[in-house]
């Protein structure tokens, strides 16, 4: 047992302090006020303290912490994008994963399993060639392995996928990792905290205030806020945050579900993926199988869950793995995703002066969270957007300079 | 030794039958009808499991569906649950997770290290040094989860219906039973179910001493069953409650996914336990655990056992335990206040000893912590919720019974959206706004008293007919009155904790003060930090106790803390089931038996199976589709393309209805021609192109490819939904199978078996028409796709294997050939055509292939007409260009999606490239930045193994065009 444990035996008192304060009431005004107590919010609140000094900063959310998408993903970190601005960005993300247990004194269970994408056509096969070479390009392990490596890393797996759908190959991504989801955005509110970021639960946006094209305010249900710089980081609910500054963006909102097995003994060492089949499976730490599929077709702003996605999910679960039949799945849920036409980012400013936005992660938001915080609370203290995000600017719907990504959705979304 | 007792009305046994089974590597024997549990309880068998995170011994709890920590494995299934699954002859069982056995488990010695393990300790430690992690790791995965799974199980297919009814009750106790009668006698269709082998709920267990509630359930199951209105499902439980009232059932059989046009939800409550230090020892036990056991099992609870209450439903269990040959050693009541209610009396009488104002301070477990040998008992401050241990005693028992209160098994109102509200007077949540066509009734309502409940059930059923416009009148009934079934905080804090709130994660009351202490001091976040709820049972006994607690820690009011949101699944629910059947549609052309007998190796395109290609034996792939492709160059060949996408646009704006779904120009099209259609998304992405043939002024005959005709054609119809033109679309793709026979005899062959002028004057490259082929109508295109000499023929489905037969026969002796579908990608490659989805991406534009000529961009409106008027004024970003390598070339062969590399940068990817055994060549297509895309301009390719190969751009065909060698022929 490590020792830092033996404190908690040996004190009468517990001697863990808060995470993060108590507040109720939000100060009149702040230099910056973050909207959405996510993993994207609070990392952003941390590294503007941490990287830049800005302190007096509101972060005000309308449920919990970490309430949102920040809790409801199958917590896969990857970046074994298509675009090399992608994969750069991601890598940036991983890296800073991997330090962030140390970093925030938390562990955040950053498990490296690696993770296979699954082939089952020869069009997949292409799309995997395509992620590796570009990966490899930038110097990110991606490879394309046969059929025996894989069975040799998952043997448990039909490789024939109950003869429907032969396993033909997969992009190997060594640096593949799951995390504790809800740690993530617990251990940057503390950090956060702890450099004197104030934040708030139960904090509802109601307005933004904007005067000739600037931001100067924000109206929540706990009174009015000044503050001449405004981070949007909702996902889901960016829809209603854009429309209180009157912007438009090409962002649609459709849910994302997922579901959890009864623990079992852990067998499924790495992460799986296969496109084909709309499955995306990783075994945590609890002994529970963690899985996901594609988004649903429809647009709808709710978090519902529905029979045929758990139907469909485990109905391909069983061809890649027949043995599960009686395992039972104990629980679902539902996501809303921030869905953009060429499936990269909205990162950086806008027309509005002092509103920026951190919005359009659709599927992969928990995986970029360090790395998105960092880069917009640079962009918010420099006024100025870093390299790294250029090309997930907003104007770049109306410059027809898009950010590819869809091919590196890890199930046909 | 034997806990089992004389038969019990209504028992669950079937005494003839005796059933041999071992645990743990003993034998004993049960009756066909018990539980695992029960059988081994009767047994005194009382450790059957060890707690997931403390690996505690664990035994009885609720026999209700959520004894979490009696999981056990058969050999081949796991995780199989104690309480509920029935015996079977010869089972051999082991409980999960442990090492070395349930009696011995070697990590039992977890739980005297706990203190070292405080609430979210792994959220504490083991990252630092970061290099440690994978050993610590390894450790906690290694102890984590509960059952092994087994990789030999075998692939359950389960069946899937879908059910009807007027009325769907949930829950077939009293209240439920009641209102399906009431309903069912006012003429609806009833469905009840219930979870339990038998009906009757709580009548069925709940009995005090009176005979007259047997009675009372045999009555209403009789009317019940025999009502011919009435289906009664046991065995069957509700596993959620989706959006538009679909609420899935599920039996052993499989799901049956009902919807009704009303819900009575009569699902009961969950009994909850007290939480004092050692409640989860082995013996101690929920009351109305101990009335199951004794009325379901025959089965005594114990022989000394102590009712811990707070409420009067304890003094109910008491008379139970007594009328089953069980002392009662005392009953200790939390309230102070209370007098018991009429069954303290009969108790009184009985001799048996209450202790009101009191409470169970902690239990004493035997020396070898398998079950109790006593409780301390003290005094109770039922207003601050402290024991005054200071005058406290120990009385000896060897189990304890425990009624504190209920929550109720609302998980389905909360999923159909009810707005829940607390009710001080139950202390319990009850709904104050059900949605339409939903009701509650019984416990689940807050409705406790029995002859209350069964007229609540009478009040849903009611409802439930008015909402469905019969005339009846509305039934009202009063809130219950009287003592709380449950009590506010049935809590005894203990300097030495072991207080369990949560059995299925071991999390005492101290673990949510010091998770409040270090801020998750919201229900979501406590839930989340102390994983409450999180296990198995979905906090079917613990997040009642949870919210409770929270609220004194915040010294707030329940409602304020409100609860979790509840989701699927009311009980963790089988993949098998879920998973169904499993389907996996395909199509298959009329031709496919015959590419099968032909030796085909088949690829999936979309939904459809189509030949790729025929290897002769001992030939390999690369051997066979050089070979196919040869033979439409010198020859002839024949490609199945019955999976092509066909639709018709019928209607005096057909062509209107091109040109706006189209880039090209399609009013002036002559009948009887065919022109390229090129499909654009709004933002002026390629998606998808295809061939329009003019059979009529009025009607279009539209081929497209394979794998995106149904996404295709689903986008017309949108569009048309928005341009309400005057036409009609038809998806005749599985009306017609087609063929194209290619190669220079195709002509001679196809003139063989059809009176039609096929000379070129008569019948030009790009026309249609229609004729009679080996005796059947076709429409006969003339297409240049993988040759320029080639026709492609669309006859009726059911006539295809026909027309192929004589086509084959036909080309005989000119060395027809078939040919497949990955032939035809090297032929259409050769030919110089660049394919949508495999040439492009999704950002490709038509200028970045060169499609400009299929552009009319001086039309009023296409899709990604506006884009494109944009892209158009800006700069290429990158050129598709035909390449080739070096003539003698025999190195590392470049592979689609390989990169094109200038200098250290991303210049571009192959999209298409082959070996052209015809031309003797390496050709292909890859996207180059603009600068290289003049002819004879060269790049580089890097090869999978890091190699650089040097291409060169050329002009298409990529071989010497046949056709005017043959014009006029």
């Amino acid at each position: 047992m490590p020792l830092r444990l033996l404190k908690y035996a040996l004190k009468k008192e517990h001697p863990a302090p808060r995470f993060f304060k108590s507040l109720e009431t939000p100060k009149k005004s702040y230099d910056v006020v973050i909207i959405g107590g996510g993993g994207h919010g609070l990392a952003a609140a941390y590294y503007l303290a941490k990287d830049h000094g800005i302190t007096n900063v509101a972060v005000l959310e309308k449920g919990y912490i970490g309430g949102g998408n920040t809790g409801r993903n199958t917590a896969i970190v990857r970046s074994n994008y298509l675009t090399p601005e992608g994969v750069n960005f991601y890598d940036a993300s991983v890296k800073i994963y991997e330090g962030l247990s140390e970093e925030l004194d938390l562990n955040l269970f950053y498990s490296t399993r690696g993770h296979f994408t699954l082939a089952h056509t020869e069009s997949a096969m292409r799309t995997m060639r395509w992620r590796a070479e570009v990966n490899k390009h930038v110097g990110v392990d991606s490879v394309v392995v046969g059929p025996d490596e894989i069975a040799k890393a998952c043997p448990e797996l039909d490789m024939s996928c109950s003869g429907q759908a032969p396993i033909l190959g997969a992009l190997f991504h060594a640096p593949g990792s799951i995390a504790r989801h809800d740690g993530v955005a617990w251990g940057y509110a503390r950090g956060a905290d702890r450099y004197g970021a104030e934040i708030f639960q139960n904090t509802e946006v109601l307005s933004i205030d904007v005067k000739n094209g600037k931001v100067c305010g924000v109206k929540t249900n706990k009174g009015y806020i000044e503050t001449k710089q405004v981070l949007s980081a909702v996902a889901g609910f960016t829809p209603r945050i854009t429309e209180m500054v009157d912007l438009e963006t090409p962002i649609v909102i459709h849910p994302l579900q997922a579901c959890v097995t009864e623990p079992m003994k852990p067998w499924l060492n790495n992460i799986l993926v296969s496109g084909s089949l709309h499955v995306y499976v990783s075994q945590s730490s609890r002994g529970e199988l963690v899985m996901g599929s594609s988004l649903d077709p429809y647009e709808v702003h709710q978090t519902r869950s529905t029979l045929d996605f758990v139907e469909g999910l485990t109905s391909h679960m069983l061809d890649m793995f027949p043995f599960l039949s009686n395992v039972k799945i104990v629980r679902q849920w539902g996501g809303m995703a921030d869905m953009t036409p060429d499936f990269a980012p909205i990162m950086g400013k806008t027309p509005i002066e002092g509103f920026y936005l951190d919005a359009g992660w659709g599927t992969w938001g928990f995986k970029a969270t360090p790395i998105s915080g960092k880069t917009m609370a640079a962009t918010i203290a420099n006024d100025s957007a870093p390299d790294l995000i250029h090309s997930f600017r907003l104007s770049r719907f109306e410059d027809y300079e898009l950010t590819g990504e869809k091919g590196a959705a890890s199930v046909g979304h | 030794m034997s806990f089992r007792i004389p038969k019990q009305a209504r028992e669950w046994l079937n005494r003839d039958k005796k059933i041999n089974f071992t645990f743990e590597g003993e034998t004993f024997t049960g009756f066909e009808g018990d539980t695992i549990s029960s059988a081994l309880w009767a047994a005194e068998q009382k450790v059957l499991g060890r707690s997931f995170k403390y690996h505690r011994p664990r035994g009885v709890l609720s026999l209700a569906n959520h004894d979490i920590n009696v999981m056990l494995t058969d050999g081949t299934d796991t995780n199989m649950r104690g309480d509920i699954v029935e015996l079977k002859e010869g089972m051999s069982l082991n409980a999960v997770n442990t090492i070395g056995g349930v009696k011995k488990d070697k990590n039992s010695y977890i739980d005297s290290i706990s203190p070292l393990l405080p609430v979210g300790f792994y959220y504490k430690a083991f990252h630092t040094p970061r290099r440690l992690f994978p050993f610590w790791e390894n450790i906690i995965r290694k102890a984590a989860g509960l059952g092994v799974v087994n990789f030999n199980y075998p692939r359950i297919l389960k069946r899937k219906q879908h059910a009807h009814c007027d009325l769907l009750v949930i829950g077939a106790g009293p209240t439920g039973l009641t209102a399906a009668y009431e309903a069912a006698q006012a003429g609806l269709e009833v469905t009840i179910i219930d979870e339990n082998r038998h009906a009757g709920g709580s009548l069925g267990y709940n009995r005090a001493g009176d005979k007259a509630s047997v009675e009372y359930l045999d009555d209403l199951l009789n009317k019940v069953v025999r009502h011919p209105k009435i289906t009664l499902r046991t065995d069957a439980y509700a596993a959620g409650y989706y959006p538009d009232h679909l609420i899935p059932v599920v039996e052993a059989g499989g799901i049956t996914k009902f919807r009704a046009k009303a819900v009575i939800v009569a699902s009961g409550a969950f009994e909850q336990p007290p939480v004092f230090r050692y409640n989860d020892l082995p013996g101690v036990m929920l009351g109305s655990a101990a009335q199951r056991l004794i009325y379901r099992y025959s089965v005594k609870p114990f022989n000394n056992g102590i009712v811990v209450t707070a409420n009067d439903y304890g003094y109910r269990v008491a008379i139970d335990l007594l009328d089953a040959g069980t002392k009662v050693v005392a009953v200790v009541d939390l309230r102070s206040g209370s007098n018991g209610g009429l069954h303290a009396a009969e108790l009184y009488r009985r001799g048996i000893k209450i202790y009101p104002g009191h409470c169970v301070y902690e239990a004493l477990a035997t020396s070898d912590k398998s079950s109790v040998r006593g409780a301390v008992i003290c005094a109770y401050d039922d207003k601050e919720n402290i024991a005054l241990a200071a005058n406290k005693f120990t009385l000896e028992c060897d189990g304890i019974a425990m009624s504190a209160g209920w929550a109720p098994a609302a998980a389905l109102l909360y999923q159909a959206g009810t707005g829940m509200q607390f009710d001080y007077g139950v202390q319990q949540f009850v709904p104050n706004r059900l949605p339409e066509g939903v009701f509650a009734a019984g416990k689940v309502n807050g409705i406790y008293d029995l002859d209350q409940r069964m007229r609540d059930g009478i009040r849903a059923a009611s409802d439930a007919l008015r909402h469905l416009g019969h005339s009846v009148a509305p039934y009202a009934i009063e809130k219950h009155n009287g003592p709380s079934p449950s009590h506010a905080y049935p809590m005894v804090p203990h300097a030495k904790g072991k207080n369990f709130v949560d059995f299925d994660e071991d999390i005492q009351i101290k673990d949510f003060e010091n998770a409040a202490k270090e801020g998750f001091d919201n229900i979501e976040l406590m839930k989340r930090f102390t994983t409450v709820g999180m296990g198995p049972s979905q906090g079917k006994h613990s997040n009642m106790n949870a919210i409770r607690i929270l609220a004194k820690i915040r010294s707030l009011p329940v409602e304020k803390i409100g609860t979790t949101t509840s989701r699927p699944f009311f009980h963790p629910t089988p993949i098998g089931h879920l998973g169904g059947r499993g389907f996996h549609p395909h199509r298959l052309t009329a031709i496919h038996d015959w590419h099968q007998a032909h030796g085909a190796v088949f690829t999936d395109i979309g939904a459809w199976k189509r030949a790729a290609y025929y290897p002769a034996a001992n030939h390999s792939k690369e051997d066979a589709i050089q070979a196919e492709a040869m033979a439409v160059r010198k020859s002839a060949g024949i490609i199945d393309a019955s999976s092509f996408g066909k639709i018709e646009i019928y209607g005096p704006d057909a062509a209107e209805f091109l040109e706006r779904f189209f880039t090209g120009s399609y009013i002036s099209q002559k009948v009887g021609s065919c022109r390229y259609v090129l499909l654009l998304d709004e933002s002026g992405v390629v998606v998808d192109d295809g061939i329009a043939s003019r059979l009529a002024t009025d009607l279009f005959y539209l081929s497209i490819g394979t794998s995106n005709a149904a996404a295709v054609y689903r986008e017309m119809q949108r569009s048309q939904q928005e341009w309400q033109l005057n036409i009609a679309l038809v998806n005749v793709t599985g009306a017609y199978g087609a063929m194209n026979i290619a190669g220079p005899s195709a002509r001679e062959i196809l003139a063989s078996l059809t009176d039609l002028d096929l000379s070129y004057e008569s019948f030009p490259i790009s026309h249609i028409q229609e004729a009679v082929v080996a005796g059947v109508e076709a429409r006969v295109i003339r297409v240049a796709f993988v040759s320029d000499m080639a026709y492609e023929l669309h006859v009726p489905m059911a006539q295809s294997q026909h027309v192929w037969n004589a086509l084959i026969e036909a080309g005989k002796k000119h060395g027809l050939r078939p040919f497949g579908s990955d032939t035809q990608r090297l032929l259409r490659l050769e030919m110089g055509h660049h394919m949508p989805g495999i040439d492009t991406d999704g950002l490709t534009n038509p200028f970045e292939i060169g499609a400009e000529w299929a552009i009319k961009m001086d039309k009023p409106y296409f899709i990604g007409q506006r884009s494109l008027s944009i892209l158009a004024k800006r700069p290429l970003r990158k050129q598709l260009v035909p390449f080739v390598l070096a003539s003698n070339f025999n190195a590392d062969m470049p592979m689609e999606c390989n990169l094109v590399i200038d200098g250290n940068e991303i210049a571009g990817r192959v999209t298409s490239i082959s070996y052209s055994k015809f031309i003797d060549r390496c050709i292909g297509f890859a996207f180059v930045t603009p600068a290289k895309k003049a002819v004879g301009s060269e790049f580089q390719i890097r090869t999978d193994s890091g190699s650089l190969v040097t291409a060169t751009v050329v002009e298409t065909p990529f071989f010497k065009n046949q056709i005017k060698s043959q014009k006029g022929a």
